[in-house]
């Protein structure tokens, strides 16, 4: 899996002759092009992985939907499943029949571009979920708070800023907590609760990943004694429930993260309907 | 031994210089941007595509529906046409049969008055023939029996005009022989 920084790591651990967890910094890889370095922290594994989702996207929806048949090969099938998935149960039923069609490319773009990097997190090699990592959740969440807050303001103009931080129906001197408890909680909350969701939980998934691989590592080769390497395996056996855990999170997160989306954008759309 | 171990590591590393909370604002960059881009693609290429594909099958589906019941439509329209011009041509063959036999009786009608009317022609012809040969042997017997009584009378005449008896005698046997004759005349008629 992670065959380098896992051998350098039982070194470690052996010289100080005990188990030395991976770190945080560990799920910081080194850079795959070191050249490029001098751009800023150089060109990392998530940005490839970031790349190749675009990539395989693209080409994966594009081939199977290039002959555009009527009676669909296999592979259109799935691709035509798996985009109906997004356009009716994320997009249609909670946009609703009247708004929806304008938003499926960006909730397609939203749920698949999320699906592909958390799912590179289940490949062998790659063993990386691009999402572990806070600066492309944050970028994606910020994308999609720029464009519900435009949006917001686009169909209600400034009234829009009332209507999200002014609950209706509430006392007079109650508003003077609540008002800027609203603000806090649709403008600055939300957004960092949709990208730190996903983080999280993506770098909780990663690091059981890194603490199963390392730990079982050290106790078969390192640690003395047949408990210690009966245990090993006993973990190894162990992580494959883990993954499969693990891959229904991440499909779970990537739905999480696009059906919130499609919320945020029908609270735009109906501002004024609560 | 671990546990302890474990927990104290992971909260040097929270505390070390890998803060996950802090992005790294290359890695924003590229995947907002690769994002931005996917989401172009998606716009003009892939999302239309599968809108379009979704839409043919409909338009298909139902139009396929739509021609099985307009061809259903015309098949019923063609049986009934066919039914009727079979009933029509039916009818038509019965009236030219019917016409057939009347024209065919009226030709057997015609030709018989036209062969009865022949026949009473032929016999009228006949009977005036007849009548024309009568009047034709009258008129010559007429004038035969102008001849004969000239001729008797001439007779009569020169063999003596004194004898009355004698001449009385002459004419009864020559009126007697003339009925004689027509006699015998009417009995050939």
């Amino acid at each position: 899996m992670r065959g380098p920084a896992l051998s350098s790591l039982a070194l470690s651990a052996a010289e100080e002759d005990g188990f030395q967890p991976p770190t945080i910094s560990e799920t910081h890889l080194p850079e795959i092009f070191p050249w490029m370095a001098e751009w800023g922290t150089g060109f990392g594994k998530n940005m490839l992985m970031a790349v190749l989702a675009v990539i395989l996207i693209w080409w994966l929806f594009s081939a199977a939907i290039r002959k555009q048949a009527l009676v669909p090969s296999r592979g259109q099938f799935l691709a035509e499943g798996a985009y109906g998935f997004v356009r009716n149960t994320i997009g249609r039923d909670i946009l609703g029949d009247k708004h929806f069609k304008p938003w499926i490319p960006l909730l397609f773009t939203v749920f698949f571009f999320v699906l592909f990097n958390n799912l590179f997190g289940a490949i062998p090699f790659l063993q990386m979920p691009t999402f572990s990592h806070a600066g492309p959740a944050y970028a994606m969440a910020g994308i999609i708070w720029i464009t519900w807050v435009a949006l917001g303001f686009k169909l209600y103009g400034a009234k829009f800023m009332k209507l999200m931080t002014v609950p209706s129906g509430v006392p007079k001197p109650l508003l003077i907590i609540l008002t800027p408890l609203e603000f806090l909680s649709n403008f600055v909350i939300r957004p960092l609760t949709h990208s730190l969701r996903l983080m999280a939980v993506m770098l909780a998934g990663h690091i059981i990943v890194m603490l199963c691989g390392s730990g079982a590592e050290f106790l078969i080769t390192q640690a003395e004694g047949a408990f210690n390497t009966g245990l090993g395996v006993a973990i190894l056996l162990g992580s494959v429930p883990l993954y499969f855990l693990e891959l229904i999170m991440m499909v779970l997160q990537a739905f999480v993260f696009a059906l919130l989306t499609a919320i945020y954008i029908q609270g735009s759309i109906e501002a004024d309907a609560h | 031994m671990g546990e302890h171990m474990i927990s104290t590591a992971l909260v040097q590393a929270a505390e070390g210089d890998a803060n996950p909370l802090f992005p790294n604002p290359w890695e924003a960059a590229v995947a907002g941007i690769g994002f931005l881009v996917l989401l172009f693609i998606v716009i003009k290429w892939i999302a239309p595509k599968f809108e379009q594909t979704y839409q043919n099958r409909i338009e298909a589906i139902e139009g396929g529906i739509n021609q099985a019941e307009e061809a259903k439509a015309e098949a019923a329209a063609l049986k009934a046409e066919y039914e009727k011009q079979l009933a029509d041509s039916r009818t038509a063959a019965a009236a030219l049969r019917e016409e057939a036999r009347a024209e065919a009786a009226q030709i057997v009608t015609e030709a018989q008055e036209k062969a009865a009317a022949e026949g009473a022609r032929i016999r009228e012809q006949a009977h005036a023939q007849i009548e024309a040969d009568r009047a034709a042997a009258a008129a010559s017997l007429r004038t035969d029996v102008g001849a004969l009584a000239t001729e008797l009378a001439s007779k009569i005449v020169g063999e003596a005009l004194d004898d009355d008896a004698r001449s009385q005698r002459v004419i009864d046997r020559f009126l007697a022989d003339l009925d004689a004759e027509q006699q015998t005349q009417g009995a050939a008629q």
